[in-house]
């Protein structure tokens, strides 16, 4: 089964019921193993139990990337192939992008608190995280300025495309003004190589947190479609119900519903 | 050659006449300038400190606020699908749009620093510098911008929706305009390093944002 044959929602439909169950499971087995790892894991010598907030913070702060990743590569497929699931996919995985940002800042704001004394810090990471969450939410908001979903999905690509190319330059202006204002750096994470006892519960989280984003994309993808459909049917039975009103724009606008 | 240089003809007569609002930006950013010192209460000194960062912000505001002219009008009259399908590139085309609204609506901004520069007590050097930033920033902030505006054409919605788009994108000049200025006033840092990279911001803004916004319309419009 290529990717061409996906184009079919109703195949994709079959292939997510069959999968959805098993990318649960796998899910949850692996993030109770990470967990059980996290817990089990020793305190840090200077930072005491709060360093195992990292194993939640970490994976977040990763998938918060990814997921803009993802959807750069399903804007391609508006864009270039005019795969018509591609923007499905780029619908769905914004709100879950954005959930992962927000936890990432939450989380490291509740780590901020008892090591660095204050919820927020203008520090360089974190001022890139929360603009990368501002890029989320202006991208949901255009999703939502439209109606029509094709409509909507070119210009959400273009503006996924322009921002994964300006992602690294925000990136890299934020460090500069970081270390242009506060020369003595607050935080060294990484700084020395991670021990086994801490690399291992955090290799399974995010494992587990990547699962995680498949099961939830692939249920979202689902319920896009066939919200689409039952738009689509709305507007069928709008029509048959005005009964001469013109043919008009009902039946192009669903993403190729079987 | 002549396409594109009657398009940048026609676009900068009709944004100066009436009912074009290009210079509405100039009045825009110097009521901004002037509510400031309302904020922060009238302290010379303080206002001195905060300079460039209040001028780059009215900046950054004002040009924002005429972005929403740049398609709309032509959408509305319908001038903008013939711009789409003739047969100059519609990158070039859009391009030629952007310098049209620039030496309409940007570079006025940087005449006008001066003068906003005397209110907020900036000495000579200073202003000079927050001009010469402004002139190397403002058009990235143009062809920034004019994604965001075609975005918005193309979905018939303006204003806030462009606001939200756009802003996030033109951190990196804020970041850069503003600290040139300061290493131009304060130092410590060289004033050439930040400078430069406002100037490469700017060219690569000319790349990116006609060619996204050629894609945008193509895709967009029907």
């Amino acid at each position: 089964m290529s990717l061409i044959d996906l184009a079919n929602p109703t195949r994709f439909l079959a292939l997510a019921a069959r999968l959805l169950p098993w990318l649960a499971l796998v899910t949850v087995v692996l993030l109770a193993a990470g967990l059980y790892l996290s817990a089990q894991a020793p305190d840090d010598y200077q930072q005491g139990a709060t360093v195992k907030i990292m194993f939640i913070h970490v994976p977040n702060a990763w998938l918060s990337m990814f997921v803009w990743g993802v959807m750069s590569i399903a804007s391609l497929g508006t864009l270039v192939w005019r795969h018509p699931l591609a923007d499905v996919a780029a619908k769905a995985a914004a709100p879950i992008g954005a959930s992962f940002t927000f936890l990432a800042l939450l989380t490291g704001s509740l780590w901020g608190r008892p090591m660095w004394g204050t919820y927020w810090e203008w520090d360089a990471r974190l001022t890139s995280v929360l603009i990368l969450f501002l890029m989320y939410l202006g991208l949901m908001a255009l999703w939502r300025a439209v109606d029509d979903p094709t409509r909507a999905a070119r210009a959400a690509a273009v503006l996924t495309l322009v921002g994964a190319i300006n992602l690294p330059i925000i990136k890299f202006s934020v460090d500069w003004w970081n270390t242009l204002h506060q020369p003595a750096s607050v935080m060294r994470m990484g700084g020395t190589a991670l021990d086994k006892s801490f690399l291992i519960p955090l290799l399974v989280m995010a494992v587990g947190f990547s699962f995680l984003f498949i099961t939830l994309h692939v249920a979202a993808m689902r319920n896009e479609i066939l919200r689409r459909r039952v738009r689509s049917l709305q507007m069928l039975q709008a029509r048959a119900y005005s009964g001469s009103a013109p043919a008009g724009s009902a039946t192009g606008q669903i993403a190729g519903a079987a | 050659m002549t396409a594109l240089g009657a398009l940048i003809r026609r676009d900068i007569r009709i944004a100066l006449r009436i009912g074009g609002g290009a210079l509405i930006g100039v009045l825009f950013f110097l009521t901004v300038v002037v509510l400031m010192p309302f904020a922060v209460g009238p302290d010379l000194a303080l206002l001195t400190r905060l300079g460039p960062a209040i001028l780059w912000l009215g900046a950054l505001l004002s040009s924002l606020l005429t972005l929403d002219r740049l398609f709309t009008a032509d959408h509305d009259d319908g001038s903008l699908d013939l711009i789409v399908m003739s047969r100059t590139p519609l990158e070039l085309a859009c391009a030629a749009k952007a310098l049209a609204h620039w030496l309409a609506a940007g570079l006025p901004l940087v005449i006008a620093t001066p003068v906003l520069g005397l209110l907020l007590n900036l000495d000579a050097t200073a202003t000079g510098a927050v001009a010469l930033t402004l002139l190397a920033g403002t058009p990235a902030l143009t062809f920034i911008g004019m994604i965001g505006a075609a975005l918005a054409v193309t979905m018939h919605r303006g204003g806030l929706l462009l606001a939200v788009l756009v802003l996030p994108l033109s951190i990196p000049v804020l970041i850069f305009g503003v600290a040139a200025s300061q290493a131009a006033i304060v130092g410590p840092l060289p004033f050439g390093a930040p400078f430069s990279i406002l100037c490469a911001l700017s060219l690569v803004s000319f790349v990116i944002g006609p060619f996204a916004a050629a894609t945008s319309l193509r895709n967009g419009l029907d």
